[in-house]
């Protein structure tokens, strides 16, 4: 296996990010976006696992048709919680305020974001929605659904709906001061020589995400606002005793909501061309089209959203036009799958975890993607509508994409970002457990979706045990797979080999600065001479 | 544990097949490519695998292979879109001639109404063979009507009417499922629909309890609720006549024209201030709160079936205030009218 023989051993760099400083206060302060990145990190994974943890209690109470391990008041607030939890807290920030926020502006060569104190006012932000969100736990859960429709979440629940609907208000700000900040730093900061066309498509990809974030996050707010409105204030919006419009709900949440699909599956796909490449030891395939394709992602995104609502009640031309365009979403999409494919063609392949889990997500993608075709063909969707087929979809997304995407890409940069490798043997053991357990877990759930499974039932008919027995082992396999990493990873913090700058050999600015990096990224300000992914380049150098 | 396993549900409407081989597409379609992207991928990985000989070749990209990829399935989505787009335009559309059926959701149960007047929960007998319509409303929070082995499903709203149809193909009991989630007991808003033979269900209409028809109660309640106070078919009526009205234009006193349908009916009830007939005042007291959902279908098909008197009247009620086809009358123009009995050209009219 072993292809490079190092001839120095590395040494860790004698000042960088970690150690310019210490004390909480130095954390609390800071405003380093790589600090800050860490804030954002332990944050989210704390949310990961406790969303986690709801969605193993939701497996393990599925064993039984019958509904036996909780009432089904503590099982409508376990998929509550899990929903809120995991898109709100963990998928929406994942990539972009984790390892974006840490890379970004590395990858195109300045010392930091453009506004530092507005990023760490977002991570300030986030933390107090997250107390919201906490504090609507604790005091008893919220039983809405995260979809949060009216007018069930505005006049016939008793939870504390609008503490929560407050703490996803308030870390909405969040993302809207990571985006904006994105934006920025990307049009004003970029280092001499770093064209748009030379921008990094990671950049691309959290550029795209970006525009979404302050464009649809606004719309969100505002629905949450209406709904505290009504609850607290019987002001008729979208309760028809009142005077309202349920369906305007859904319009205005989905408005917001289905962009957000996109604010958590774009970063993903960057950090798949960032892996790929790298690991093939070749030139992204058609650089312009998988950048553009991110645009036209978020562009499409925002107008397609009545494909939640094709059996709401919305007019039959309505459902016709959105069906339509939900197809045009899905082309860029397609053509991300086949340039990664292509990248792969006549490379130098090798498959280290992080290309383990790029190659888990292109597979994956591909049959979330595609299953999505399903659900926007309308005769069809009316039959899988609501049923564990839209679950298994986005779970074939979300998790199959967008988690196995974020780890990929914490496993890739593990080394820039701590300074030291993880152990390479438990974290293909890792990956490998991680794909096994998601496709047992979700793969029964389009079979049990197209069976007639509605979704959020706390209980079923006899009939369909069999498929939840088997997705509920899966469960069990992918707990495993999620644990694994966060053993290996606190592992390798103290006892981790020391990467040295270049671990990967890879290309862009990330790598030519130390790991881990100096508290202002480079010690000299770079001047970019080469174009992206400039694998022939470097070989051709003898670097390797 | 019950170790019956299928991979399609039970098929038990016209549509259904149809349904399903759009899917079956659909799923030969996604494995062709997800084969297709993970054998690539296989294939990439282990012929370009890393040996310290071969370098890797660099290859910017080609614009034709991006344009063959974009293309293909642009084309293969649109034949997609088409073929969904069929079932569904079938779908939206009811025949005339459908048994129509009432439902309204509510937490955490279903009701249903049949013509006859026949109302039972949580269960719903239809002929097969036969469109059938079912008028939906909720009574609460959003629900949704969905009946796996017909393949349909249509969210519940409160406030307004909505439909599907199917025609059964197979007698037996399928699973009803509340498919929006609509609070504790979701799970527990379930069904069962009875498809029953054309013979067996005349049968079953016939042997259960109904007051009289539903057009018959909602004649009763008609005049419990003091409507006919008002809404008479003579010239002092202080409210619109409602002979013939179901089905028509009328003109409102903004002029707007609206359509006099089940929803108008149901909302003019409610929030009668909401769209007031032209040539009226708006005096009617709202009956929100007052009128339940189920009582709103009986006193709606009970104004749809003065629509059918109209065509065939049965009592001489009729006065020469009738509607005419676009519009409703105002009190100005049933003044014009000339008083009296109505022209002897309305055929079946009795003395």
């Amino acid at each position: 296996m072993s292809t490079a023989t190092t001839i120095v051993k590395p040494v860790m760099p004698e000042r960088h990010y970690l150690n310019d400083n210490y004390g909480i206060r130095s954390w609390l302060l800071t405003k380093d976006h790589k600090r800050i990145a860490i804030l954002y990190l332990i944050t989210i994974t704390f949310f990961f696992f406790l969303g986690g943890i709801f969605a193993a209690l939701i497996r393990l109470h599925l064993l039984t048709p019958n509904g036996e391990l909780f009432q089904s008041d503590t099982y409508n607030k376990l998929f509550t919680m899990h929903g809120v939890n995991m898109i709100f807290f963990f998928l929406v920030p994942s990539v972009p305020a984790t390892l974006g926020n840490f890379l970004l502006p590395i990858m195109i060569g300045t010392k930091d974001l453009a506004f530092p104190k507005i990023n760490l006012l977002s991570w300030y932000i986030f933390v107090v929605g997250a107390g919201f969100a906490l504090a609507a736990l604790v005091t008893g859960g919220v039983d809405t659904g995260w979809t949060f429709y009216a007018p069930l979440s505005t006049g016939y629940l008793r939870t504390h709906v609008i503490l929560l609907a407050v703490g996803v208000l308030i870390a909405g700000f969040a993302s809207i001061f990571t985006g904006l900040n994105f934006i920025v730093t990307v049009h004003r900061m970029r280092a001499p020589g770093m064209t748009w066309g030379r921008l990094p498509l990671f950049v691309w990809a959290n550029y795209a995400t970006s525009i979404i974030m302050i464009l649809g996050t606004p719309v969100i707010a505002i629905t949450l606002i209406l709904v505290a409105l009504e609850r607290g204030f019987h002001i008729g919006i979208f309760d028809p005793n009142l005077g309202g419009d349920p369906v305007l709900f859904q319009h205005m949440f989905w408005f917001y909501s289905h962009p957000a699909v996109y604010i958590m599956i774009l970063p993903g796909m960057g950090v798949i061309s960032e892996i790929v490449t790298c690991f093939s030891r070749k030139r992204v395939f058609g650089y312009s089209f998988i950048a553009f394709s991110s645009i036209a992602i978020a562009v499409f995104g925002f107008v397609v959203w009545a494909h939640h609502m094709f059996v709401a009640g919305i007019s039959v031309y309505s459902a016709l036009v959105f069906s339509v365009l939900s197809y045009a979403v899905a082309i860029p999409s397609a053509v991300k799958v086949f340039n990664w494919t292509a990248t792969m063609y006549k490379g130098s392949v090798k498959l280290d975890t992080p290309m383990l889990y790029a190659l888990a997500f292109i597979g994956l993608f591909t049959i979330g993607g595609m299953t999505g075709l399903f659900l926007a063909a309308l005769g069809l969707d009316i039959h899988i509508h609501d049923t564990y087929f839209v679950i298994a979809h986005f779970h074939y997304v979300m998790v199959g994409g967008m988690v196995t995407a974020y780890l990929g890409g914490l496993h890739f940069w593990w080394p820039k970002i701590t300074g030291r490798m993880y152990p390479e043997p438990p974290a293909k053991l890792a990956a490998l457990v991680t794909f096994i357990g998601f496709n047992l877990t979700f793969f029964p759930q389009f079979i049990l979706g197209y069976l007639g499974m509605p979704r959020r039932y706390w209980a079923y008919p006899p009939e369909f045990q069999v498929l939840n027995v088997l997705s509920t082992a899966g469960a069990s396999i992918l707990a495993v797979g999620f644990i694994l990493p966060l053993i290996y990873f606190a592992w390798s913090l103290k006892f981790g080999e020391i990467a040295g700058d270049n671990p990967w050999q890879a290309a862009g600015l990330e790598w030519e600065t130390s790991s881990p990096p100096p508290t202002h990224n480079f010690d000299k300000p770079p001047v970019v001479t080469k174009e992206p992914y400039h694998y022939g380049d470097e070989e051709a150098d003898g670097v390797h | 544990m019950n170790f019956n396993f299928q991979i399609f549900p039970t098929k038990a409407s016209d549509m259904a097949g149809q349904v399903d081989s759009l899917y079956l597409f659909l799923v030969l379609l996604t494995t062709f490519f997800s084969l297709l992207i993970a054998l690539l991928i296989l294939f990439f990985a282990i012929k370009y695998r890393r040996t310290p000989e071969r370098k890797a070749e660099q290859i910017h990209g080609s614009t034709l292979l991006e344009i063959v990829w974009s293309v293909i399935p642009l084309g293969i989505s649109m034949v997609i879109f088409a073929w969904g787009a069929q079932i569904y335009y079938h779908m939206e559309r009811a025949p005339a001639n459908a048994l129509e059926i009432y439902g309204v959701g509510k937490q955490w149960m279903w009701k249903f109404q049949h013509p006859g007047g026949q109302r039972e929960i949580n269960e719903l007998h239809v002929p097969m063979g036969r469109p059938v319509k079912v008028t939906l409303i909720s009574q609460d929070v959003i629900h949704s009507f969905f009946v796996p082995a017909f393949r349909v499903k249509q969210d519940v709203l409160p406030n307004r009417y909505v439909f599907t149809w199917f025609t059964a193909t197979v007698p037996g009991t399928y699973h009803l499922f509340c498919s929006q989630y609509c609070g504790t007991k979701h799970s527990g808003m379930v069904g069962s629909v009875v498809v029953m033979t054309q013979e067996d269900y005349a049968n079953w209409l016939a042997s259960g309890k109904a007051e009289g028809s539903l057009a018959s109660q909602g004649e009763k309640l008609f005049q419990q609720y003091g409507c006919t106070t008002c809404h008479r078919p003579d010239s002092g009526a202080r409210g619109p006549n409602l002979d013939g009205l179901y089905g028509r234009s009328v003109r409102l006193e903004d002029n707007r024209v609206v359509l006099a349908d089940d929803n108008y009916i149901r909302e003019s009830i409610l929030e009668p201030n909401a769209k007031v007939v032209s040539g009226f005042r708006s005096i009617m007291p709202t009956f929100r709160g007052v009128v339940g959902e189920e009582d709103l279908i009986s006193i709606t098909e009970y104004i749809k079936h003065l629509s059918e008197q109209e065509l065939n009247p049965l009592n001489n009620r009729s006065t020469p205030t009738q509607i005419r086809d676009n519009e409703v009358p105002n009190i100005q123009q049933q003044q014009r009218v000339p008083q009296g009995p109505r022209p002897a050209t309305e055929p079946g009219k009795k003395p």
